[in-house]
């Protein structure tokens, strides 16, 4: 059953990145998007990461995609007009994009050609007890830098979106 | 469907490589995004799922190793892309509001 599930929401993943990419109107670029991640949060069930599934699902496809919606329709964001500016990566940048892919698919198959297949089940150390636990013990450092960040961030927000500025 | 496949297909399990080149097929397509799109918040939303794109490696040599530092990892790389999309959707709100377009190539003032 691991085979199936992961073939069926790579599938969807991938062709909800596809209609992210091609879409014109912002809003269903943001649609797809959230394709793409509630899929991937299917993704890091099957490898056992319960918890990083649940951030997944609330943080990226709840808060974020929320935010980047908020954005659109406030700027009653339209489709797209197509220039022709890009210059050189109108030419290049879609042979080179699948040359990047090819050789790191080659790399990857040939260094993980040994690798015991992921199995379902044969990881479960993805729970919020064991991730909460390493969280605040080797890497409480890392969190709190973390909690400055944001409140950094949330300064910044506030005095850029403020109305009053210059 | 069960007749379509044979009943030991349901019991294959998935390689190590296939969520490997997953990611990177989902990092190209970030960054094809990135490069021909026009729009800023289209853009804004590439560099989101190439984050994302690596947090399923995070996650899958978290799987692999049998730790848990790459989900820890994953769950950093999700608290700065969310402080990140704040300050940057409120560049774009202030971008916006001085230049009334979301066409990136109107924002050239740095240009030459």
């Amino acid at each position: 059953m691991d085979l199936v599930l992961f073939l069926t929401f790579a599938l969807i993943a991938v062709a909800c990145g596809l209609n992210m990419a091609l879409q014109r109107h912002p809003v269903s670029s943001a649609l797809s998007l959230i394709g793409v991640m509630v899929s991937l949060a299917v993704l890091y069930v099957l490898l056992g990461a319960e918890f990083i599934a649940a951030a997944q699902l609330v943080v990226y496809s709840g808060a974020i995609m929320v935010l980047f919606l908020f954005v659109i329709m406030l700027l009653n964001a339209g489709a797209e007009k197509l220039t022709k500016k890009a210059g050189t990566a109108h030419f290049l940048g879609l042979p080179l994009l699948l040359i990047l892919l090819g050789l790191s698919s080659w790399v990857i198959t040939t260094a993980t050609s040994h690798a015991k297949p992921v199995k379902f089940g044969a990881f479960t150390a993805g729970g919020p007890r064991e991730v909460g636990w390493e969280l605040f013990t080797h890497y409480v450092l890392p969190f709190e830098v973390t909690s400055i960040l944001i409140l950094i961030a949330i300064a910044g927000a506030y005095r850029l979106a403020n109305k009053e500025m210059d | 469907m069960y007749s379509l496949f044979p009943p030991e297909f349901f019991q294959l399990s998935v390689p190590l490589a296939a969520y490997l080149i997953l990611s990177a097929i989902l990092f190209t397509i970030g960054v094809a995004t990135f490069l021909f799109r026009r729009s800023i918040i289209t853009v804004f939303m590439a560099i989101e799922l190439m984050l994302n794109a690596v947090n399923l490696t995070f996650v899958t040599f978290s799987n692999h190793f049998g730790k848990v530092d790459g989900q820890i990892f994953s769950f950093f790389v999700m608290v700065v892309a969310a402080a990140e999309a704040a300050v940057g959707l409120a560049i774009i709100l202030m971008v916006f509001r001085n230049r009334a377009t979301l066409q990136i190539d109107d924002f050239d003032t740095l240009k030459n």
